[in-house]
């Protein structure tokens, strides 16, 4: 590995650390979880390989402990997992013209804590897409081993050590704050804010991320317009 | 279940976690997006982030209620601040699980 290349993958994996850290404990109670539910450790790996999406893979869990039909826990996932679209349309405005391999292999690794991290990065510019690689894939690497620990030796972990648990919470408000770059996007977060709380206490399900994500981006958008338009 | 049911189970779910996550990216970033679109995006990670935060700081997941004394919250408060202040990623993570940490001892 050349300098250049040791500086990528220290970026890259100097912007995953949060996430890694978040993953960590979320990963080792999947593990505990599927162990209970009578899946063997190899399952937990293949599953945290194949699937690679935390909500997704806890309700998995829960869905087989419960005996659920295989095409019934598909579908589920396929409903929980649709705000992913979003995201990746979004980040489709920073990887312009790059070829569809690369695209290919990024699409795996988009989950809603490396979507934060890289686009927040792309954004503020200096950031390319080995780097952001890099983040989805040091991300993946720990979820896996984090799961299959905790398929093996989850038990023996305290519960919530050293606030371990707000790990997520904490980083998703830092890159809260990242996107707060006007009075537009203060009111979108703010709607945004206000519907997932009605739609998350009104409608059983998942539906409030994305349904409020659009909602308040798409109020926010006219009210740019609007406001183009006046002045 | 064997090794086949888990093929077939994770298989599937991993087919339909991929899709929704690279068509869009195969798609549009081989194509020239009207204006509108990209000033629609590029407010939808700052709503997908609240709508992500908000519902685990002021609602109660268990009983589906709203609620505003939970620890989360009040943490949320002098995390918020402190990331305002410092705009520090790795320093507002562990801030904020301090305070969680200490939050819960209390």
């Amino acid at each position: 590995m050349n300098d250049t290349n040791k500086l990528i993958w220290r970026r890259g994996a100097a912007a995953a650390w949060p996430i890694c850290l978040g993953y960590f404990p979320i990963g080792l109670a999947l593990g505990v979880l599927a162990q209970k539910a009578g899946l063997p450790w190899w399952a937990v790996a293949m599953m945290s390989v194949m699937v690679f999406a935390g909500s997704a893979q806890f309700i998995c869990v829960a869905m087989i402990a419960a005996g659920a039909t295989t095409p019934a826990i598909i579908l589920t996932t396929f409903v929980v997992n649709l705000r992913h679209v979003l995201m990746s349309s979004a980040l489709a405005i920073y990887l312009k013209g790059v070829n569809r391999k690369f695209l290919a292999v990024y699409a795996y690794g988009v989950t809603d804590e490396s979507f934060a991290v890289n686009l927040t990065r792309f954004r503020e510019g200096q950031w390319d897409r080995w780097r952001a690689l890099i983040v989805n894939h040091v991300a993946n690497s720990v979820w896996i081993l984090a799961t299959v620990c905790g398929a093996l030796a989850g038990q023996f972990v305290p519960q919530g050590a050293l606030g371990i648990d707000y790990a997520l919470t904490g980083m998703f408000i830092c890159l809260l704050v990242f996107q707060l770059q006007g009075g537009i996007y203060i009111i979108t977060g703010m709607l945004a804010a206000a519907f997932s709380i009605f739609w998350f206490l009104l409608i059983p399900g998942d539906s409030y991320i994305v349904g409020a994500s659009m909602s308040a981006a798409t109020i926010g958008y006219l009210l740019k317009r609007l406001y183009r338009r006046d002045n | 279940m064997s090794f086949g049911d888990y093929l077939i189970l994770f298989g599937g779910m991993g087919l339909v976690t991929y899709l929704p996550r690279s068509l869009p990216l195969l798609y549009l970033a081989h194509k020239r997006m009207p204006q509108w679109l990209i000033d629609w995006l590029g407010l939808i990670p700052v709503a997908i982030l609240s709508a992500l935060l908000a519902p685990s700081l002021f609602t109660d997941a268990a009983t589906r209620s709203l609620a505003f004394g939970k620890l989360e919250l009040l943490v949320a408060v002098p995390t918020l601040i402190f990331a305002l202040k410092t705009r520090s990623l790795g320093g507002t993570v562990l801030v904020g699980m301090l305070l969680y940490w200490l939050g819960g001892i209390v």
